[in-house]
């Protein structure tokens, strides 16, 4: 195996962290409107508040790889996205804030304006990923510099549409289970009758987004035939997770259930992941000006630098993200300390 | 407007909004690492309020600090994706770094700072503490890092990308090739080679070595400076609300011992400040000369030349409206600045015969030779404005700074003469109160001096992005509109401001509601009662 194929590895692994945990707490933000009751809210917001900021810096190390190993994406997918990633950082930025501030005042309107800042936050950024990943797949219009040459209504195509419905949808199941298991009481019973809601949702979305791509994007469907093998079992093992879920939260076994929507992201990352590789950037209408791992990576010098320093400081940070989780285990109490 | 100086204006925006909130957490976090350590040793629980109470300030500062931070890593590829480009094998690197060692361990330590209270042990907890301060310096570490490589990059070649195939042959990356019968080759440009816009697609920098990247000729004296802008700024604020608080007498035990802490940690912070200003200068006139040149308005290369103090700059146009030349009044002491500038202070003649270019001879003519071959001594002389800075907005904003961290000099020193006298806390004397307003207000000075001198460094560099290699202009996206980048501008101000109201409302609220009364441990988590001393161990107070 080539540094160029272990940096498209590590770069979708961090991606896949971000989609697990930062997945959860955006989804989160996705249910926080529908739940009334101010204490209630609070209880969301503390069940993700020891570890939401941590779970970004997934998405910023991700970038930072993205940067360091293949700057060329990174400077393709971001101009080329430009509008997308200027509302998804306001999406952040107004979340992250809404998250800090909301609890520090009792006023009404304050609260209100900060859980819609929240909320509305949350979903719009699990939808703009959505997007940007839809486009990423359907391909986009590159030169032969490898510049975007489209324009922000050309991103906006059904398809793509449609995976940010379908990954707002997976993010709001994600967190829906994560709440469960952070919470108990009569919240926990709210939660636990809208997982009915949420599963069969995202569930629906994941089987018509799959036909979708099959049946639309003929680039996939070659690559299909090339590795029909891989696919074919990565395929099927998506298919058992996901079915595991509800089998899972009928059981009362939150965790698991937890766990298999984890694994379930993780199998539609390495879903997609084998369907691009080698490409990163996909050229549509013109598939000669694509990205790759080759044409957009770094030198082999900074890959191997960058290698030794990931091989040291990934497992320190897998390690010590654990103990914080495991420090901030079991069901949500209200304190001091508390937003 | 174009998107050059949109995209400069959106940058230098957001960074600067960004950057007021690490500051405050860097050095309030040092602070609350000494509180803990006093609160250790001593188990005095006016330590513990002081921990409590601080951290929910820096909570504070770190949210919109973080919040505001994802901006900047995207900007590099949203809006100077050719920059991004060209740069990304050597620059790319210490971003990442920075996500992973420094962010994943502030951010993840954070949680058990902020809401760990209840969950850890004491000594967990001051461990929390020390990791979210240790993350926070590198990531100090990283940005100066990459932005130092960007002012005086180190560690590297310009290389052309290649197609090569099977039988060694080297085919331009614009040639059609079948997929998978070629491999990619960096190919060495010549040393003098100078990076022209129309050829940007396919050149780029590539990193020889990783260490004298990260120790470029200008990290270490850049990292000292910033790091120790950062304690200021963090210092200041306890300074600030402490004294506030001795004003209108609340917490009064609480305030003087912060006060205390923070005034020491101030104290140190100037006078290091100093020491590292004049190292800092020094290494601009080695290594940025022109940057020099601009700061103090130097016009021509003389010897024993002087400082000035303050003063105003301004262009000297022709009818067309080029820059001609500068023309400068300031007051200014001779013979100053070719001293700092040659480090030798115990032997003054010596050092007032070094000569200090001017910029009527920056930068120098093979220089622009190089870039012009064609030029005439005439045309070079004309040519020469254009790769000088906005000289006289570097001047002012450089004499700010100076002018801030004399102040901080001052204070900090009268504030320890004050409090070694004994002095400091009677505030029935009128003159004693009206030092502690200059206290409150002083939150400000360092928060201006860091950003005076943030935007001191970086237009200094201008014409270039990286210095000297590749020009502002020739680094941005070419994907990106003017109407893109106005549109995101006018979102980044709306928020940002909405945003600074808040923080500064809620900071208030938070100074209003005042830590727990000093002496009370109520706040102490059962299992940490255990630890508290009964009797009283010896204080700072006494």
């Amino acid at each position: 195996m080539d540094l160029n194929t272990i940096w498209f590895i590590l770069v979708g692994v961090l991606l896949t962290g971000y989609a697990m945990l930062d997945g959860f707490d955006l989804g989160v933000g996705g249910i926080h409107l529908f739940i009334k009751d101010d204490k209630e809210r609070r209880i969301l917001l503390n069940a993700i508040g020891p570890v939401w900021d941590g779970n970004e810096v997934w998405l910023v190390t991700g970038g930072g790889a993205l940067f360091a190993a293949f700057p060329e994406v990174y400077a393709t997918a971001f101009s080329g996205f430009y509008d997308a990633f200027m509302l998804l950082l306001f999406c952040l930025i107004f979340r992250a804030c809404a998250i800090e501030f909301r609890s520090k005042e009792p006023g009404r309107l304050w609260r209100r304006s900060w859980d819609w800042g929240f909320s509305v936050g949350s979903m719009l950024a699990a939808f703009l990923i959505g997007v940007a990943m839809g486009n990423v797949t359907w391909g986009i219009p590159l030169d032969e510099n490898h510049e975007f040459v489209g324009n922000f209504l050309g991103l906006l195509h059904p398809y793509a549409l449609f995976l940010g419905v379908t990954t707002l949808a997976l993010f709001m199941m994600h967190g829906n289970i994560y709440l469960i298991m952070k919470t108990e009481g009569a919240l926990q019973e709210k939660l636990k009758r809208w997982v009915k809601i949420t599963i069969p949702v995202y569930i629906g979305c994941f089987i018509i987004f799959n036909l979708w791509t099959i049946f639309a994007c003929p680039h996939i469907e070659s690559v299909m035939h090339k590795r029909p093998v891989e696919l074919g079992i990565v395929f099927v093992l998506a298919l058992l997770v996901v079915a595991n879920i509800p089998r899972e939260v009928h059981k009362g076994r939150y965790f698991l259930s937890f766990l298999s929507s984890c694994a379930g992201m993780g199998f539609l990352m390495l879903l997609f992941a084998l369907s691009v590789y080698p490409n990163m950037i996909f050229s549509n209408p013109n598939p000669a000006n694509s990205l790759n791992i080759y044409n957009g990576s770094s030198s082999e010098g900074t890959l191997e630098i960058m290698f030794w320093i990931a091989l040291i400081g990934v497992p320190i940070v897998i390690t010590y993200t654990s103990c914080v989780y495991y420090i901030f285990r079991g069901k949500v109490k209200l304190t001091e300390e508390s937003y | 407007m174009d998107v050059e100086i949109l995209s400069r204006i959106q940058f230098a925006f957001t960074i600067a909004f960004h950057y007021i909130y690490p500051a405050f957490s860097i050095g309030l976090g040092l602070f609350l690492v000494i509180v803990q350590l006093f609160w250790l040793k001593t188990r005095r629980p006016v330590y513990h309020n002081m921990a409590r109470f601080w951290t929910r300030i820096f909570g504070l500062t770190f949210a919109i600090g973080v919040a505001s931070g994802i901006v900047m890593e995207f900007e590099f590829g949203t809006n100077w994706a050719t920059y991004s480009r060209f740069v990304g094998d050597v620059f790319g690197s210490p971003l990442a770094i920075e996500g992973l060692y420094a962010f994943f361990l502030e951010s993840g330590f954070l949680a058990v700072l902020l809401f760990g209270w209840d969950k850890v042990g004491p000594y967990t907890h001051f461990f929390a503490t020390l990791m979210v301060c240790l993350g926070s310096h590198f990531s100090a570490v990283w940005i100066v890092v990459a932005n130092s490589w960007m002012q005086t990059p180190a560690g590297y070649y310009l290389a052309e990308k290649v197609k090569v195939t099977a039988d060694g042959i080297q085919h331009p990356m614009t040639a059609a090739l079948a997929e998978g019968t070629f491999t990619i080759k960096e190919v060495p440009l010549p040393s003098d080679y100078i990076v022209q816009a129309d050829q940007l697609d396919n050149v780029r920098a590539v990193i020889t070595d990783f260490w004298a990247m990260v120790f470029n000729p200008s990290s270490v004296d850049r990292l000292t400076h910033v790091v120790l802008g950062c304690w200021l700024a963090g210092a200041f604020l306890v300074i600030s609300i402490s004294a506030f608080y001795l004003l209108r007498k609340r917490h009064t035990e609480f305030a003087k011992s912060s006060l205390k802490i923070a005034l020491t940690m101030g104290t140190v912070a100037a006078l290091l400040q100093l020491w590292s200003a004049d190292e800092t200068a020094r290494g601009v006139a080695d290594n940025q000369p022109i940057k020099l040149a601009a700061i103090e308005g130097l016009a021509e290369s003389q010897t024993e030349a002087p400082l000035g103090l303050f003063g105003i700059v301004t262009w000297e146009k022709d009818e067309e409206g080029n820059i001609t030349g500068i023309n400068e009044s300031s007051l200014k002491v001779p013979g100053l600045l070719s001293i700092l500038v040659s480090g030798e202070f115990m032997d003054m003649q010596k050092a007032s015969e070094v000569e200090v270019k001017g910029l009527y001879e920056l930068p120098s003519d093979e220089f622009i030779k190089s870039r012009h071959p064609d030029a005439t001594p005439e045309e070079i002389a004309k040519i020469r404005p254009d790769y000088w800075p906005e000289v006289p907005v570097v001047f002012q904003t450089y004499h700010i700074m100076i002018a801030c961290g004399m102040a901080l000099i001052g204070i900090t020193i009268l504030g320890c003469i004050l409090w070694k006298t004994g002095m400091l806390f009677k505030l029935e004397k009128k003159w004693v109160r009206g030092f502690m307003w200059i206290l409150v207000l002083s939150v400000f000075i360092p928060q201006i001096a860091n950003q005076a001198g943030w935007f001191t460094a970086e237009m200094g560099r201008q014409p270039w992005v990286v210095y000297e290699v590749l020009k502002t202009s020739e680094g941005l996206s070419k994907a990106v509109k003017a109407h893109q980048v106005l549109s995101s501008l006018i979102g980044f101000f709306l928020i940002y401001t909405l945003l600074f109201f808040v923080f500064l409302y809620t900071l208030d609220r938070k100074i209003k509601h005042g830590p727990k009364d000093d002496e009370s441990i109520e706040v102490l988590p059962e299992k940490w009662q255990k630890l508290v001393k009964v009797e009283h161990g010896p204080t700072l107070d006494k």
